[in-house]
């Protein structure tokens, strides 16, 4: 507002105050897992702020590098997040285009099928049961074919569409272009920034997605990096509960913390390295979608 | 004669068939929802048949159609299984804390961040503020139990430096709920804000002006401009975060709880998960999982309808 004022007030100094806090609050979690990640065993079983490793050893990540399954998860993972975004930004856009049509006949009825899906679901079972019938149980394809048609993500793409200006299809179309050709050539390149966020969406969810891994797939060799980490999660119950018995792993030279977290840092970098450069997309997406939806 | 023509043109066989020129001129647009549909129709209406096993004993082997029903026996069996009332109680008093304390948080973070002048302060606060909602809750499990350790944590730390013993806080009942509301709003109060801040920065300016001219000071402001302002987001938001009172979060819980503090934590949603997909009682299972979704669906409904009613945006 057209303030002038220069000097900051009282209320100015411990609202930032207040806002560094928060900040340094919300990282704190992650910096301590770089700390512990980069740390050996001795160094991380005592209680502290553990702001900085006594020395900094690559130990950790070179376990978790030469143990076969995390490298397999990785590759899994990105194979993963590579397909499953396709195919979610094609049948977004496939099925965005037509409903986005007010003069199509029926219109309606194919809107409704759609939402339906968005609030009607099976749930957890009846999904499983399909899958398992299916054949597809511990196959990698259950991991991107359920998730492949995104209503959220149709309704935004289809408001975004409604809004193009008519008369250039409308052209096209009297040069004798076809809805797909019109599609390709002319929506497509002008909705850059929709399926920019979409397609932002849906690589940070099927990288981030663990429950039909977990619920889904046995087998270590079609793994993903999250359930690399939750297996971990789990065996650190046991021996917590060794440790508390006496015994436990702090003897060793790593403990499971120090891979774990090294896990974890590996399988967030990709995210945390791309996120100061697509967040505005992601603002975006939730600005079109909110409520308008 | 136009009339004449006019009515013509709206006889029920010149419409249908107007419509049936329309559909096969735009037959490429039918082609090419298609697939989506299919997609569609196999992974989400399927399983909506499989629905049917929730009132069937349900054998694998005889399939979901050829199993015997059952008179309803596991949704009497529902109301006088404790572990059910359990996860029923806990989702709600989970659910109720969660919009009590969460639910406000990115409201106040909102206002007093737009009081912050500074744009690049600001655009990094924000930044860091919603990095966790880009993460799985397995990945932030990970953080959170090395923060509450009591090995290493940086709480047991501050506890013993203040004499008292470490406590293991995951395995404790009186700490796990808290531990759940607070995480919950380390991931969620930044990206929570985005929406207000937007509405925050389309408030009409000259509305501060004429509050600073009536002698209005900065709280004042923002206790009777900005948040008026934002207040018909706020109660849209609420009638939808009231609407989805039945998730208490299944993949917070599911990643940090264990056995100790299922007294406290179990919701209906990892009931379901344990009961279905560990216990394999497919059946039962599912009949929990429905009876959640028919009251979740029409919770989502009613809050639905009443945002439509109170304002002109539905969620749709």
């Amino acid at each position: 507002m057209g303030r002038t004022r220069k000097k900051l007030s009282l209320f100015d100094f411990l609202n930032m105050t207040g806002y560094i806090l928060f900040s340094l609050l919300v990282l704190y979690p992650f910096w301590q897992t770089i700390v512990l990640s980069f740390s050996d065993a001795n160094a991380s079983s005592s209680l502290g702020v553990h702001l900085w490793p006594d020395r900094w050893i690559t130990d950790a990540y070179e376990f978790v590098f030469s143990y076969g399954n995390v490298m397999k998860a990785y590759v899994n993972t990105i194979i993963r997040t590579v397909a499953g975004t396709i195919l979610i930004v094609s049948f977004t856009v496939l099925a965005a285009y037509p409903l986005s049509k007010k003069d199509l006949p029926f219109r309606n009825f194919f809107t409704i099928f759609f939402l339906i899906a968005m609030f009607f679901s099976g749930g957890m079972i009846p999904d499983y049961l399909l899958i398992k019938n299916l054949g597809l149980l511990d196959n990698s394809l259950s991991l991107i074919l359920p998730s492949a048609v995104n209503v959220f993500f149709i309704i935004i793409m289809r408001n975004y569409f409604m809004t193009i200006d008519k008369g250039i299809e409308e052209s096209a179309i009297i040069d004798g272009a076809n809805y797909f050709q019109i599609l390709t050539k002319i929506i497509i390149p002008i909705s850059k920034p929709v399926i920019a966020t979409v397609a932002l969406w849906a690589a940070v969810y099927h990288w981030n997605e663990w429950f039909h891994a977990l619920v889904y797939i046995q087998s270590d060799s079609k793994t993903v990096l999250q359930i690399i980490v939750r297996d971990m999660l789990t065996a650190m119950d046991l021996t917590q509960n060794a440790q508390m018995g006496g015994g436990g792993m702090a003897s060793s030279k790593l403990m499971l913390s120090n891979v774990r977290a090294a896990t974890v840092i590996i399988s967030i970098g990709p995210i945390v390295l791309i996120y100061p450069f697509v967040q505005k997309y992601f603002i975006k997406g939730i600005m079109i979608g909110s409520l308008k939806g | 004669m136009q009339t004449a023509l006019q009515k013509a043109e709206t006889t029920p066989e010149r419409k249908t068939k107007a419509t049936w020129v329309q559909m096969k001129k735009m037959k490429g647009l039918y082609f090419m929802m298609l697939i989506p549909m299919v997609m569609l129709f196999i992974f989400h209406y399927i399983p909506m048949y499989g629905i049917l096993i929730a009132f069937k004993n349900f054998s694998p082997g005889l399939g979901i159609w050829d199993s015997p029903w059952n008179n309803f026996e596991h949704f009497k069996r529902l109301f006088s299984d404790f572990l059910f009332l359990r996860a029923l109680k806990n989702t709600i008093v989970i659910s109720l804390l969660k919009i009590v304390i969460v639910f406000p948080a990115p409201i106040i973070f909102a206002i007093l961040l737009n009081e912050i002048k500074n744009e690049k302060f600001k655009k990094v606060t924000q930044s860091i503020s919603y990095l966790p909602h880009f993460m799985s809750w397995v990945i932030l499990s990970a953080m959170v139990i090395e923060v509450f350790s009591p090995q290493r944590g940086i709480i047991n730390f501050f506890i013993t430096l203040f004499g008292g013993d470490p406590i293991n806080f995951m395995a404790d009942k009186t700490s796990f709920v808290p531990i759940l509301i607070l995480t919950d709003m380390w991931k969620e109060i930044g990206w929570g804000a985005i929406i207000y801040l937007a509405s925050i920065a389309s408030i009409d300016p000259q509305l501060y002006e004429a509050a600073e001219m009536d002698g209005a000071g900065r709280f004042h402001k923002m206790i009777h401009v900005t948040l008026p302002s934002i207040m018909p987001m706020v109660i849209i938001m609420f009638i939808l975060r009231l609407g989805s009172i039945l998730n208490a979060g299944f993949d917070q819980i599911l990643n940090l709880y264990n056995p100790l503090v299922y007294e406290v934590a179990d919701i209906i949603d990892t009931y379901v998960y344990r009961s279905g997909l560990e216990q394999f009682q497919f059946d039962y299972a599912t009949a929990v999982g429905l009876f959640k979704n028919v009251v979740g669906i029409v919770l989502i409904l009613t809050a639905n309808a009443i945002i439509r009613r109170k304002s002109e945006h539905g969620i749709w």
